[in-house]
C-alpha cells in the first residue's frame, strides 16, 4: 500500500517542476509551469482523497521509520494546508502568465517560475514533516527562495528589501536551529511527537522553546520584529506579494503551532503564551494604523498583513490553560482566520497589482476614478476588504467570531477588545482605499488595461474568501481530523 | 414540502442575482438592466405576497443550515419578518421605477443599481433572519451595500458623509457584535421566539443581560437613529433622492428599529424586559428622540434636511410602540413600521422631484410650486398630513393605538409626548404646505427642467403618487384585511398573545 502512496510527491512534483524549469529555455518556463498545475492538483486531490478513507496517514520515506528516517505525517492541519496551497499558488500562477503573456517576453523576470516551484515544494515540506529538523530544512529552504523572489525585479529597492529579508530569515533560521540541536541533546529524538515525553519539563527545554519561538516569530514578521516585511512584501511582483503574505509567513507560525501543541504544558506556560498574545494584540494595533497611514497601495496591503498576523497569534493564550470548549473554539478560529486570510490577501495583492497596473503609478492618491474603468479588480478589493475587516458574511468574521466565542468561554475578554478594534482599524484602512477610488475628480481617462485573466485571478481568490465563511463548517471539521480537538469545537 | 424550505432564500437571492446580473452588464445597456432590474422586483414581490398569504395559514417556510458548529443560518417567514419584507419589496420596485427615472444620463449607473438591489437583499435579510446571528449577518452586510450608494457623487462632501456615515455604522456594528457574542456565549445559539431562552437564566445572570440589552440598542441605535447616535443620518442627505429615500423609508433607519423590535420581543421578550426593567427607560429615550428630531427639524431650512431630522423623530415612534408593555402600542409600533415608509418615501420622492424639476432645494424657494406641479404638491401634501397625524391619514391610526397603548401601559406622560410631538410636525409641515400653495412664484425657478410636462417626469411622478396613495389607503382602509393595521394585529395575534 505504502508504494501508491501519493504522499511523497506532494514534495517531488514541485521539485521536479522546478529542476525542469531552470533546463528548459525561458520561452517554455510559463508552459510548463501551467502544465505541471494540473498534476498539483491531482496528487493534492488524492492525499485528501486518502485522508477522507483511511483517516491521518504516517509515511516513512525509503521505509526508515523515526528516529532513524524521515517520516511525514498528513493529518487534517497538514493536508488543509496543502490544499490551500494549491489553490492560492494555482491562481496566483494564472495571474503571473498572463501577466507575462502580455508582456510578451519574461524579461528581467526569467527566474520567476524555477523559483515559484522551489516555494510549493518548500511549504509542502513544512506542512508534512513530523521532525523538527526536517522542518529547519523546509524553512531554510523556503527563506532562501522567498528572498530569491523579492530580489527579482533587480532594482535597488528590492534588492535593498531582499537583503533586509535575508537577514532576518537566517537570523530566524540560526534561532530555530540552536533549539533543535538542544532538545536533541536533551531528548536523542527529532519527532515532534516524541518531544512531550522526551524534552521533560528541564530547563533546557525552556530555552530550547524560547530560542525557537524567538527564531520561528522573526520569520513570522510579529510584532515588533515585523519591519524586515513590509519593504519584502509591498516591493515585490504582485503573485509574489500574494505568495509571501498568504503562505509563506503562515509556514514559521505552523511550526510554532505545532511546537506548543507538542511539548509538555509545563514548558509552553500560560505567561510565555500570554506573552505571545500580547505581542500578537499589538501587531493588529500597530500593523493596523502603520497600514491606515501609508501612502503607496501595496504598502497599505503589507502592514494589514502585518496586522491579521497578530490575530493568528491569539491562539496561544487561547488555547493555554483553558477549557476543551475555549480551547477547540481558538484552534477552529485560528485555523479559519489563517485559510481565510491566505485567499482574501492574495486576492487582494493581485487586485492591488492589478490597480497599480491600470493607475501606472503605485500611490493611492492616484486612484481616482477608477472605480469607473478598472470595477472589478476595485470590486475584487473591496470583497477581500471585507473579509479582512471581519464582517459578514465572509471567512474573517466566521473566525472572528469563533476567536470571540473562545475569549468569552474563558473569560480573557481583553482578547475581545483587540478583536474589536482590530476590525475598526481595517476599516479605516480598506475604506480608505475605496474612498480615493470613488472621488469624481478631475476626468482621468487613460488607464492601462490589465488582461482579463488577471483579474479574474484576483475576483477568484477574494470571492474563495468570502465563501469560506458561509461554508466554513467542512474545512473545519477536515482540519479537526487527528488533532487534539479531534472531537467538537 | 420541499419548496418551502427554500423559499425564503430565494426571495433574498432574487435581489442578488439583480445585483450579479446588473454588476456584469455593461454600462450602456440601460434598457435591458432596466428590464432586469424591474423583473426582479417584481418577481420578489410576487414571492413575498405568496408567502404572506401562506403565513397566514399557518405554513411554515424556513430555510436553514448548519454554519459552524452551534451556529445555524436561518431565514424564516414569520409574520413579522414578512410584514418588514413586504415593505422592503414593494418600495424596492417603486424605488427603482423612480430612480431609473431620476439617474437618467448620470454616470455610474451599473455600479449604482447593482448596490441598490444588494441593499434590498440584505434588507430582505435582515427581515426574514430566523436568529440574531444571521440578523447580524445582513446587518452588517447592508451597511457595505450602503456606503457605495451615500458616496455616489463622488463629490468631496458626499465622501465626507460617507466617512461619518462608516463611522457610525460601523462603530455600532461592533457594539452590536460584542452583544450578540455575549448573548451566545450564555445562551447558545439566539433564535427568536419569544425570549424562551433567556428567561430561565440563572437571576444572578440578569446583571449581565442588562448590560447585553444595551449593547443591542446601542448598535441597533444608531442605524434607527436613537438619539445621541443620530449624527450620520442629516449628512447622508446628500446622496441622491432615491437613495435618501430608501435610507430612510425602507433599508437603514427601519433595519435598526426592526432590529430593536426583534431584541425586546424576540429575544428578551416583552414580559420578561419589562421585568428587568428595560422597557421605561427604552421609552423614555425614544420619547426624547421623537422630540429631538422635531424640534431639529424645525430649524433647518433645507427640504432634505427637514425630512431627515422628521426621520430622527418618526422612527422612534416605532421604538416607542415598542417600549410600551402591552398589545395595543406593540399594535401602534409595528403599524408605524409601515405607516411611516409609505409616508416617508413619498414625501422624499416629492423633495426629489422639487430639486431636479424646478432646481429647488431650500424651503423658501419653493413659493407657488403647487401651480407648477400639482400632482407632486398634492402627494407631498398626503404625506405631511399623515406625518402630522390628521386623522384618517395613516399617521393618525399610529398615534391613536400608542396613546391607548401608553395609557393600558401605565405611561401617561407618553400621552403628553405625542400631543407636543403632533404640534411641532404641524409647526415644521404647514409653513411648508403654506408656501406651495397659497405664496405666489417669487423668482424665476433656480434650475427648471421637464418643461414639456405639466408636473415631471412621468417616471419620477408615477411611483410618487402610487406610494401616496398607499399611505392614504392605510389610513382610510386601516380596518379592510392586508391594510397594515390588520397585519399588525395578525403579528401580534401569532406571536405574542398565547
Amino acid at each position: 500500500m505504502s508504494v501508491a502512496l501519493p504522499l511523497p510527491w506532494l514534495i517531488v512534483v514541485p521539485l521536479g517542476g522546478a529542476m525542469a524549469s531552470f533546463l528548459v529555455p525561458e520561452r517554455w518556463r510559463v508552459r510548463l509551469g501551467l502544465a505541471v498545475l494540473p498534476v498539483m492538483w491531482l496528487v493534492t486531490l488524492a492525499v485528501l482523497g486518502d485522508l477522507a478513507a483511511h483517516g491521518v496517514q504516517v509515511h516513512a520515506l525509503g521505509g526508515w521509520s523515526a528516529p532513524l528516517g524521515i517520516t511525514l505525517l498528513a493529518d487534517g492541519l497538514a493536508l488543509g494546508m496543502v490544499a490551500l496551497t494549491t489553490l492560492v499558488f494555482s491562481l496566483c500562477a494564472v495571474h503571473a502568465a498572463s501577466h507575462a503573456a502580455e508582456k510578451g517576453h519574461n524579461g528581467e523576470i526569467g527566474f520567476l517560475w524555477p523559483l515559484l516551484w522551489f516555494l510549493v515544494a518548500a511549504l509542502n515540506s513544512i506542512w508534512l514533516s513530523a521532525d523538527i529538523f526536517n522542518l529547519y530544512v523546509g524553512l531554510e529552504l523556503l527563506g532562501l527562495t522567498a528572498v530569491g523572489l523579492v530580489a527579482l525585479t533587480g532594482s535597488a529597492e528590492a534588492l535593498a528589501a531582499a537583503m533586509r529579508y535575508l537577514l532576518a530569515a537566517l537570523l530566524g533560521s540560526l534561532c530555530y536551529l540552536l533549539g533543535v540541536a538542544l532538545l536533541y541533546a536533551a531528548g536523542g529524538s527529532l519527532a515532534l511527537g516524541d518531544l512531550g515525553t522526551i524534552a521533560g519539563s528541564g530547563a533546557t527545554a525552556r530555552v530550547a522553546l524560547a530560542l525557537m519561538t524567538l527564531g520561528l516569530i522573526l520569520k513570522t514578521a510579529l510584532f515588533p520584529l515585523h519591519a524586515w516585511l513590509p519593504p519584502a512584501h509591498g516591493g515585490a511582483l504582485a503573485p509574489v506579494s500574494a505568495l509571501l503574505s498568504a503562505l509563506v509567513v503562515k509556514a514559521s507560525l505552523y511550526i510554532l503551532i505545532r511546537l506548543w501543541l507538542a511539548l509538555d504544558p509545563d514548558v509552553a506556560t500560560a505567561a510565555a503564551a500570554n506573552l505571545l498574545g500580547a505581542l500578537g494584540a499589538g501587531a493588529v494595533l500597530w500593523g493596523g494604523w502603520m497600514a491606515w497611514r501609508q501612502t503607496k497601495l501595496k504598502y497599505l496591503v503589507a502592514y494589514s498583513t502585518v496586522a491579521q498576523i497578530g490575530y493568528l497569534f491569539l491562539f496561544f493564550p487561547l488555547v493555554t490553560g483553558t477549557s476543551t470548549i475555549a480551547g477547540g473554539l481558538a484552534w477552529d478560529g485560528t485555523l479559519l482566520m489563517l485559510i481565510s486570510h491566505a485567499l482574501a490577501k492574495a486576492g487582494m495583492f493581485l487586485a492591488a497589482g492589478n490597480l497599480v497596473l491600470a493607475m501606472g503609478s503605485p500611490l493611492i492618491a492616484d486612484l481616482s476614478g477608477i472605480s469607473r474603468f478598472r470595477p472589478l479588480s476595485l470590486f475584487s478589493f473591496g470583497l477581500a476588504g471585507v473579509s479582512l475587516m471581519g464582517l459578514p458574511p465572509s471567512g474573517g468574521f466566521t473566525a472572528k467570531w469563533l476567536l470571540l466565542q473562545s475569549a468569552l468561554h474563558s473569560g480573557q475578554w481583553w482578547w475581545v477588545v483587540v478583536l474589536i478594534v482590530g476590525g475598526l482599524l481595517s476599516a479605516a484602512y480598506v475604506f480608505k482605499v475605496l474612498r480615493h477610488s470613488f472621488v469624481e475628480g478631475p476626468k482621468r481617462d487613460h488607464f492601462n488595461s490589465p488582461p482579463m485573466a488577471m483579474e479574474l485571478a484576483a475576483l477568484a481568490l477574494a470571492a474563495a474568501g468570502m465563501g469560506v465563511g458561509l461554508a466554513a463548517q467542512s474545512p473545519l471539521t477536515w482540519m479537526r481530523i487527528g488533532s487534539p480537538f479531534g472531537v467538537g469545537g | 414540502m420541499a419548496l418551502n424550505t427554500w423559499l425564503p432564500l430565494i426571495v433574498v437571492a432574487t435581489s442578488l442575482f439583480a445585483a450579479l446580473g446588473i454588476f456584469l452588464l455593461r454600462e450602456e445597456r440601460h434598457t435591458l438592466r432596466s428590464a432586469f432590474n424591474l423583473s426582479a422586483a417584481a418577481i420578489k414581490l410576487g414571492l413575498v405576497i405568496w408567502m404572506a398569504i401562506g403565513v397566514l395559514d399557518q405554513v411554515r417556510y424556513e430555510t436553514r443550515y448548519t454554519l459552524i458548529d452551534g451556529v445555524s443560518f436561518i431565514l424564516r417567514a414569520d409574520p413579522l419578518g414578512i410584514m418588514f419584507a413586504g415593505l422592503s419589496s414593494v418600495l424596492w420596485l417603486f424605488t427603482t421605477i423612480y430612480a431609473i427615472g431620476y439617474l437618467e444620463n448620470a454616470p455610474n449607473r451599473s455600479r449604482f443599481f447593482g448596490f441598490f438591489s444588494l441593499c434590498v437583499a440584505s434588507t430582505v435579510g435582515i427581515a426574514l433572519a430566523g436568529n440574531l446571528f444571521t440578523f447580524f449577518l445582513f446587518y452588517e452586510l447592508l451597511t457595505l451595500s450602503t456606503y457605495p450608494l451615500v458616496v455616489h457623487r463622488g463629490t468631496a462632501k458626499s465622501l465626507r458623509a460617507g466617512k461619518i456615515y462608516l463611522a457610525y455604522t460601523l462603530g455600532g456594528g461592533a457594539v452590536l457584535l460584542l452583544g450578540v457574542a455575549a448573548l451566545h456565549t450564555l445562551v447558545g445559539d439566539v433564535e427568536f421566539s419569544a425570549g424562551a431562552g433567556l428567561r430561565v437564566l440563572d437571576p444572578a445572570l440578569h446583571p449581565m443581560l442588562v448590560v447585553i440589552f444595551v449593547m443591542l440598542i446601542m448598535g441597533l441605535g444608531v442605524k434607527a437613529a436613537l438619539l445621541p447616535l443620530h449624527g450620520w443620518l442629516p449628512t447622508a442627505m446628500v446622496a441622491p433622492a432615491p437613495v435618501s429615500a430608501l435610507l430612510h423609508a425602507v433599508a437603514v433607519v427601519k433595519a435598526g428599529a426592526f432590529g430593536i423590535v426583534r431584541v425586546v420581543y424576540d429575544v428578551f421578550g416583552i414580559e420578561f424586559a419589562w421585568q428587568l426593567g428595560l422597557l421605561a427607560p427604552l421609552a423614555v429615550l425614544a420619547s426624547a428622540t421623537i422630540l429631538y428630531g422635531s424640534l431639529r427639524a424645525l430649524a433647518q431650512t433645507d427640504l432634505k434636511r427637514r425630512l431627515a431630522y422628521s426621520t430622527v423623530s418618526q422612527v422612534s415612534y416605532i421604538v416607542l410602540g415598542t417600549a410600551l408593555f402591552g398589545p395595543v402600542g406593540t399594535v401602534g409600533g409595528l403599524v408605524h413600521l409601515l405607516h411611516q415608509g409609505l409616508m416617508k418615501i413619498t414625501l422624499f420622492f416629492c423633495a426629489g422631484n422639487y430639486a431636479e424639476t424646478l432646481g429647488v432645494h431650500r424651503i423658501d424657494e419653493l413659493d407657488g410650486a403647487g401651480r407648477r406641479m400639482p400632482a407632486t404638491s398634492v402627494a407631498f401634501t398626503l404625506g405631511a398630513f399623515g406625518m402630522i397625524g390628521v386623522p384618517p391619514l395613516a399617521g393618525f391610526v399610529t398615534k391613536w393605538y400608542l396613546g391607548i397603548g401608553a395609557l393600558q401601559a401605565g405611561m401617561e406622560w407618553v400621552v403628553a409626548v405625542l400631543v407636543l410631538s403632533s404640534v411641532l410636525n404641524a409647526a415644521y409641515f404647514l409653513p411648508v404646505l403654506h408656501r406651495i400653495w397659497f405664496r405666489p412664484q417669487r423668482a424665476p425657478w433656480p434650475d427648471e427642467h421637464f418643461h414639456a410636462h405639466r408636473d415631471t417626469h412621468p417616471w419620477l411622478l408615477l411611483p410618487t403618487l402610487a406610494t401616496a396613495a398607499m399611505s392614504l389607503a392605510a389610513g382610510v382602509l386601516a380596518g379592510m384585511p392586508f391594510s397594515p393595521l390588520y397585519w399588525a394585529e395578525v403579528v401580534v395575534h401569532q406571536s405574542y398573545l398565547p
